[in-house]
């Protein structure tokens, strides 16, 4: 365990939704993930940050049944699993909304709305979608979230990037989800995008969901964030909770800390003429 | 030519106005085959004077429903994403097996259309099982079986009846009511229609039925679209898979049965190069080639203009070896035509 505080619980009593304790995942003789632990409660934002390569997509699939774990516990609200497949982690309430998976592009809002768990009505070779109530659900729904769509019929692939994370949100949130899983979900957005769609995580856990936000972005982390887990090189390399560590300290972990002092250090010799800016990119392998 | 016939839109908003009707038509994924099946109509009606005789639509129909009967699954398949290069073989396979069985048995020809059905579902779950276990491309295993078929068909044949064609099972017990499912006439006015002509428009209607309005079709827009993104949300991919290729595999039998009974013989030979037809009709009709998009009605259309142009140019008394650049052409332009159209539709406003 290198967790270097533990974080904890509201309340005692109450297990948390998702915990991993010490998960690993090996892909034959690559250590993918190792040693892992988190916490994921009921209205809370638990933060896993860290840069590309670092293992933050393998934990997100473990977690969404994409993949099973190798080594360490998983418990859902206590209890011990292992999950079977995604069909199996949304049944214990466990959604996941993808970056790029999380919708169909060239299917109307309405059917991405409720793919999967498709409302019916009728009985035998007559079963049939109830296309008013999902149309309807859909709207109202979207609406609820503060989207207002001029149309449902529109391929989900015409709406922008953030409008289809939050299309995803508004699903999980709608069918009951009790954990939701965010897998980079501001990534591709600008500022004013990824703004929104904070806020619709933020609605997420104010309405008692526990949210687990993938980022590479700090600043976005520290926002909403309760928890937060830092991995580097799929293995953990800090855990704290909101009132223990400052931005400026997350930033700085997850900027590689001593690594980019050396960087610095490093480019400040060089006698480039260049801009002497330092970005904490390309200190990992993938 | 929608048939969606989804029930009127609850309370609009008042921004739908910018979709207008026509915009909503061309959004339509059987547009371009439509306006292609007009256009070649018109012209052959020019051409060819007995194009318009009544006796014609009986014939043309009739080309196109042979088409047609398998084109509607194939195009179900392909807005889920695959291929299926076996499906012209396995209806040649569908026939044999059926009167093989019969002759051999000494049993009632009904019989060997059941175990028929049986066999070629296991063809089709075959194709099915071998994608979702093996993941290699659906071109390359219906590749395989495709040639596999064709092999066993010739080879059975050859080894059971010692030529290329079946034994006769025309005075066989139950012949004459399998004909009379697979292979009769309707007579209405002086028109004679095939009975084939009613499984096709029953089949593109049960096809359009389960894909717009069932959870299964929306699995397969969801397949064929994004087979990862459907996995993520619970659709269970490998079962929607297997579903399409034993639909492809139950309209071979039909199609196969048809071919027995409207003989008595079969040639073992026969349906190559059929299943590049079906693809065609269902490209024509407004399937995307990568997948999740398409209509079954707009296999239909495709499989009539297939019918008008091949019985058309017999009527204009052309040299029927046209034909291939005429179909060849017009899936050209179908296809242009439903790029065009889905850029323009899509483009956001």
């Amino acid at each position: 365990m290198t967790a270097t505080q533990a974080p904890a619980p509201r309340d005692p009593a109450a297990p948390a939704l998702v915990e991993l304790d010490g998960v690993s995942k090996y892909y034959g003789n690559i250590k993918a993930l190792e040693n892992v632990s988190l916490e994921v409660h009921a209205g809370e934002i638990s933060c896993v940050l860290g840069d590309n390569g670092a293992g933050k997509s393998t934990l997100i699939k473990i977690i969404a049944g994409l993949h099973r774990h190798d080594a360490g516990t998983f418990l859902i609200e206590g209890e011990e699993i292992t999950l079977a497949n995604p069909r199996d982690a949304l049944d214990r309430g466990i959604a996941t909304v993808y970056q790029d998976l999380a919708v169909v592009p060239l299917m109307p809002v309405w059917r991405n709305f409720f793919l999967g768990s498709e409302p019916t009505k009728g009985a035998g070779p007559f079963k049939r979608l109830d296309v008013r109530r999902m149309r309807e659900t859909t709207r109202a729904e979207l609406l609820r979230m503060g989207i207002d769509l001029r149309d449902v019929d529109q391929p989900i692939g015409t709406l922008s990037g953030g409008e289809r994370q939050c299309v995803a949100i508004a699903r999980a949130v709608y069918f009951g989800a009790k954990v939701l899983v965010l897998d980079e979900p501001t990534a591709a957005l600008g500022v004013k995008q990824s703004g929104v769609v904070l806020k619709y995580v933020a609605a997420a856990r104010d309405a008692g969901l526990g949210v687990v936000l993938i980022t590479h972005n700090p600043h976005h982390a520290y926002l909403v964030g309760d928890r937060f887990v830092l991995l580097k090189r799929g293995a953990m390399s800090g855990s704290h909770t909101k009132d223990g560590v400052t931005l400026d300290e997350l930033t700085r972990q997850m900027a590689g800390g001593s690594e980019l002092d050396e960087l610095s250090h490093e480019l400040e010799r060089a006698p480039s003429p260049g801009d002497p800016g330092v970005r904490p990119e390309g200190d990992e392998t993938p | 030519m929608t048939a969606t016939g989804q029930p009127a839109a609850p309370p609009t908003d008042e921004r739908l106005l910018r979709t207008s009707p026509l915009r909503k038509l061309l959004g339509r994924p059987e547009l371009g085959s439509v306006v292609g099946a007009v256009a070649v109509f018109l012209f052959f009606a020019l051409v060819a004077d007995s194009f318009l005789q009544a006796s014609s639509l009986g014939t043309v129909l009739y080309a196109a429903s042979t088409i047609g009967i398998m084109a509607a699954p194939v195009a179900l398949l392909m807005i889920g994403g695959e291929f299926d290069l076996s499906a012209g073989v396995m209806v040649t396979s569908s026939a044999l097996i059926s009167s093989m069985f019969s002759y051999q048995m000494t049993a009632n020809v009904w019989v060997g259309v059941f175990v028929s059905l049986l066999v070629t579902l296991g063809f089709g779950a075959f194709n099915g099982f071998m994608l979702t276990r093996t993941k290699l491309p659906s071109f390359i295993i219906t590749l395989g079986t495709f040639l596999m078929l064709t092999g066993l068909n010739l080879g059975f044949t050859k080894l059971i009846s010692g030529t290329v064609s079946t034994k006769s099972i025309g005075n066989m017990e139950g012949f004459d009511s399998a004909r009379k499912v697979f292979a009769s006439y309707l007579t209405i006015g002086d028109v004679e229609f095939k009975v084939t002509i009613l499984w096709w428009a029953a089949l593109v209607a049960i096809a359009t039925w389960i894909l717009i309005r069932t959870r299964f079709g929306n699995w397969i827009f969801a397949v064929g679209g994004e087979a990862d993104a459907a996995r993520a949300v619970g659709v269970p991919v490998i079962r929607t898979r297997i579903g399409l290729y034993l639909g492809v595999a139950f309209a071979a039998w039909v199609s196969g049965q048809h071919l027995l009974f409207s003989y008595d013989v079969v040639q073992s030979g026969e349906g190559v190069g059929n299943e590049l037809i079906y693809i065609i009709a269902a490209v024509i009709g407004g399937c995307l080639i990568t997948g999740g998009y398409g209509s079954a009605i707009g296999s239909a259309v495709g499989a009539i203009i297939f019918g008008m142009t091949s019985k058309g140019i017999v009527y204009a008394e052309w040299n029927p070896d046209w034909f291939k650049y005429f179909l060849g052409a017009m899936l050209l332009l179908a296809t242009l035509l439903n790029h065009w159209v889905r850029k323009r539709a899509e483009a956001t406003t």
